[in-house]
């Protein structure tokens, strides 16, 4: 046995060195724990698609770079109007669809129109409800008009789900994606795997991997045997519970970043008792957020005090607030006549970070005096009584839209949180460009959030990231949820 | 021929019944569809517009009846998730589950046969305890622990077979079988286990019958007697156990795949849950129902060619 294995390894690593000596590798297997329903990235809300499609086959007028900054795409520069309404895009020339058909100022006044339709299916069709029309100036230039100046258009537009596609292959870009990216589709084998292929006519700088596949492993437990054995290079997104397997083996990098995924314990604020501001600030002050940390997300993850990532630029740190203080927490309830305490239901949906992080926060408000019943549901059940019938007391969520603090400004969300100074706040938001100012009153939002103790602030969900030591240019971050693997390549 | 007549009728009313009750169940369970697809952004008038696109909001009655009645045609209708025919997602999955199953099946009886003769011939020995001993650590194991370590020691350590993942039947006969092998040897410990225990307690009984001692007696060896006289008797608990081991196997393929990710029926059902892509678990199921009533009507008749005193019995 151990003689074959000898020989066995001298041939694995003579054939290593005999092509290593050739070129740098050009492919790369990645592995992600969710299969995309479908490849349109406007036609769905699962992160799955952008994970694969983002950047690699479709590209936006704007896009989202590693570090969350607004970046030019296909348009390489726009003006702004006086007013703010209108957005002038001068487009690249010379971009070919990987059909072979041009790509011009018709395709974008195309995409915009369908996603916007009244008929579209567009998971994130608020991103284009300001657009009042899209008019071609000429083939390399469009013009888009608002109906009121709106401070985001730019960074929406870098969004995955507006992307640019063609009238002719739109339709049949579930099944068949047909973008303008460095990459193109190549084939899917369902339930297995999905492969990409550098594209020939890319407009853009050549990319330097030759063929991506993704391969979909849904147990987390499957990961690492898989990263071991060299079948998959690369888990951008991996399970922070199986990293102490692999952080101390030199083949793999380990790398924690940051994502947009604010980590909190939702409130229903119209339900008795926790309509009153003073049970939910003593919810606030009876979670230990390290403690949570360390038990739902192996000790990984950034403590947060509002609803806002810290790595974004216009973070304010209110972590401060509500510290740890079980006693503080027991007089506030007592203040609202609750000293005797009072049962609730801990809705709890299928990630570890809730459901591990549930138990310990259903232990956090025991000592308090708040006794929950722990109720695991999966997706479709959150989604449809928690999320669409507001049927449901605390539940523990990662929201990972990135820049979505407007949710608590919404209508019905799920929160039944109604603050018309907030609501105030995010209208004033929406007129805003001006860097300064918007900075200003999101740090207004995420205060009046955290004062109101909303919902309980847990952690940033942190991304990580675990792949082959001689790979380089995977985002670390994860602003929005994407693999760019266009500045991806193999050293040595 | 009543006989087997009485089993085909019965094998049809509970098609029947099993349609109802998938279809009333996946109703029941909570979770829309549309909303799964358009997340936490989409305004309501927007899920609504998707429910009718995708023909959710037809009454329930003519949903089962439009359903029901296009399995009798053999159309099994289209995913909403994927939007392609449920058939199109069954013919890719099939032949990895198909094969994956039958070597399990094959395995698990290769196994368990000889296990279960070498056992009951040598009943209170040591080579019995052994066997047996290995048998009961065999049932108590959980399949996917015993999948893992698997593949720590073949694809990790040894790099003999990939760690998961199926290359596709066109990428040769070979690597395809490789990829199958860890998951079906996962598969098959589990349930020759069950299959040699309850083959050699169903040897012993029979080794205990009159006949046997009068075969000893006129001369006969004693491996003859066992091959001819004690294990064909002994069948038809072995064959029944077989039966219902191909329906254990079905479910047990749902939790090898997704620890192998192999893109089979299991992992397609799974999925379809999560996502409540009801139309895609409901034909699925019902797939699979039928899978599990064809393979014990097949052992219902093997009886009869098994005992010739069945083949007539009203």
């Amino acid at each position: 046995m151990k003689l074959w294995k000898t020989i066995l390894a001298t041939a694995v690593l003579s054939f290593a060195a005999a092509t290593s000596a050739f070129a740098a590798r050009t492919d790369l297997v990645i592995g992600i724990p969710l299969e995309p329903p479908h490849l349109d990235p406007t036609a769905g809300a699962a992160a799955a698609i952008d994970e694969v499609l983002y950047a690699n086959v479709f590209e936006g007028l704007t896009r989202i770079g590693p570090n969350g900054e607004v970046l030019p795409d296909l348009a390489e520069s726009w003006t702004i109007s006086d007013d703010g309404k209108t957005y002038t895009f001068k487009l690249h020339t010379g971009v070919k669809f990987h059909d072979g058909s041009d790509f011009g100022a018709d395709d974008v006044k195309f995409s915009l129109d369908r996603a916007r339709a009244d008929n579209s299916v567009n998971a994130q069709k608020g991103l284009f409800a300001q657009i009042d029309k899209v008019d071609v100036v000429d083939p390399a230039t469009v013009k888009v008009t608002l109906k009121n100046p709106q401070g985001s258009f730019l960074y929406n537009m870098g969004w995955g789900d507006a992307v640019m596609v063609s009238p002719k292959s739109a339709d049949a870009n579930k099944e068949k994606p047909i973008g303008t990216g460095p990459f193109k589709f190549q084939n899917w084998a369902k339930g297995s795997s999905i492969t990409l292929v550098k594209s020939d006519n890319y407009w853009g700088a050549s990319v330097a991997l030759d063929k991506v596949e993704f391969r979909i492993v849904p147990d987390a437990a499957a990961a690492v045997p898989a990263l071991l054995s060299g079948d998959i290079q690369a888990f951008p997104f991996f399970d922070p519970d199986s990293v102490s397997q692999v952080k101390d083996d030199p083949r793999f990098k380990v790398v924690i970043g940051s994502t947009e995924g604010e980590t909190i314990l939702s409130i229903n604020n119209k339900k008795p008792p926790f309509d009153k501001l003073q049970v939910r600030q003593a919810i606030s002050y009876a979670l230990d957020r390290k403690a949570i940390i360390d038990g739902a997300s192996a000790g990984l993850g950034v403590p947060i005090g509002s609803h806002m990532s810290p790595a974004n630029k216009d973070y304010v740190d209110l972590t401060g607030l509500y510290p740890h203080n079980v006693d503080k927490a027991k007089e506030l309830l007592k203040e609202a006549g609750l000293e005797n305490g009072f049962k609730a239901t801990l809705k709890l949906p299928p990630p570890s970070y809730a459901r591990l992080g549930g138990e310990i926060i259903a232990s956090e408000l025991r000592d308090v005096g708040i006794d929950l019943e722990i109720v695991p549901v999966e997706w479709a059940q959150w989604l449809d009584q928690v999320f669409t019938k507001k049927d449901y007391d605390l539940t523990i969520v990662s929201h990972t839209e990135p820049n979505d603090i407007d949710i608590y400004s919404r209508k019905d969300y799920y929160f039944n949180y109604a603050n018309p100074a907030f609501n105030a706040i995010i209208d004033k938001l929406n007129l805003t460009s001006d860097e300064a100012k918007r900075k200003e009153l999101l740090g207004e939002a995420q205060k009046i959030l955290a004062d109101d103790a909303v919902v309980g602030f847990l952690y940033e969900l942190p991304k990580v990231g675990v792949w082959d030591a001689k790979l380089q240019g995977l985002w670390e971050n994860a602003p929005i949820q994407a693999n760019d693997l266009t500045k991806v390549k193999w050293t040595d | 021929m009543t006989y087997l007549l009485k089993r085909l009728i019965i094998a049809a009313v509970t098609l029947v019944l099993a349609s109802m009750v998938v279809f009333a169940v996946m109703e029941i369970l909570p979770g829309d569809p549309a909303r799964l697809m358009l997340g936490f952004n989409a305004s309501t008038d927007q899920v609504e517009l998707l429910r009718n696109q995708m023909g959710l909001n037809a009454p329930l009655v003519l949903r089962y009846l439009h359903w029901a009645g296009g399995l009798l045609s053999l159309d099994f209708g289209r995913s909403y998730t994927y939007s392609v025919p449920v058939i199109d997602l069954v013919r890719e999955r099939v032949v990895v589950s198909l094969p994956l199953a039958l070597i399990a099946l094959a395995l698990s009886t290769a196994i368990a046969i000889p296990v279960g003769l070498f056992s009951a011939s040598r009943q209170g020995r040591a080579g019995d305890t052994l066997a047996m001993g290995a048998a009961q650590l065999g049932v108590a194991v959980p399949n996917f622990w015993f999948a893992l370590m698997l593949i720590y020691l073949f694809a990790v350590w040894l790099r003999l077979v990939p760690a998961g993942g199926f290359p596709g039947w066109s990428a040769g006969i070979w690597p395809a079988v490789k990829s199958l092998l860890l998951p079906a040897v996962a598969l098959a410990l589990p349930q020759a286990a069950i299959l040699a225990r309850v083959a050699r307690s169903a040897l012993i009984e029979v080794l205990n019958e009159d006949y046997i001692r009068t075969a000893r007696a006129k001369g006969l060896p004693y491996r003859a007697v066992l091959w001819r006289h004690a294990l064909r008797n002994a069948m038809i608990p072995v064959l029944t156990i077989l039966g219902l081991q191909f329906a254990f196997l079905l479910a047990g393929t749902i939790i090898i795949e997704n620890v192998f990710y192999l893109p089979g029926l299991g992992r397609l059902v799974f999925q379809a849950i999560t996502q409540r892509d009801l139309i895609v678990v409901e034909s699925v199921v019902m797939l699979l129902v039928a899978a599990v009533i064809a393979v014990n009507l097949l052992v219902d008749f093997s009886y009869a060619v098994v005992d010739p005193r069945l083949r007539g019995r009203q």
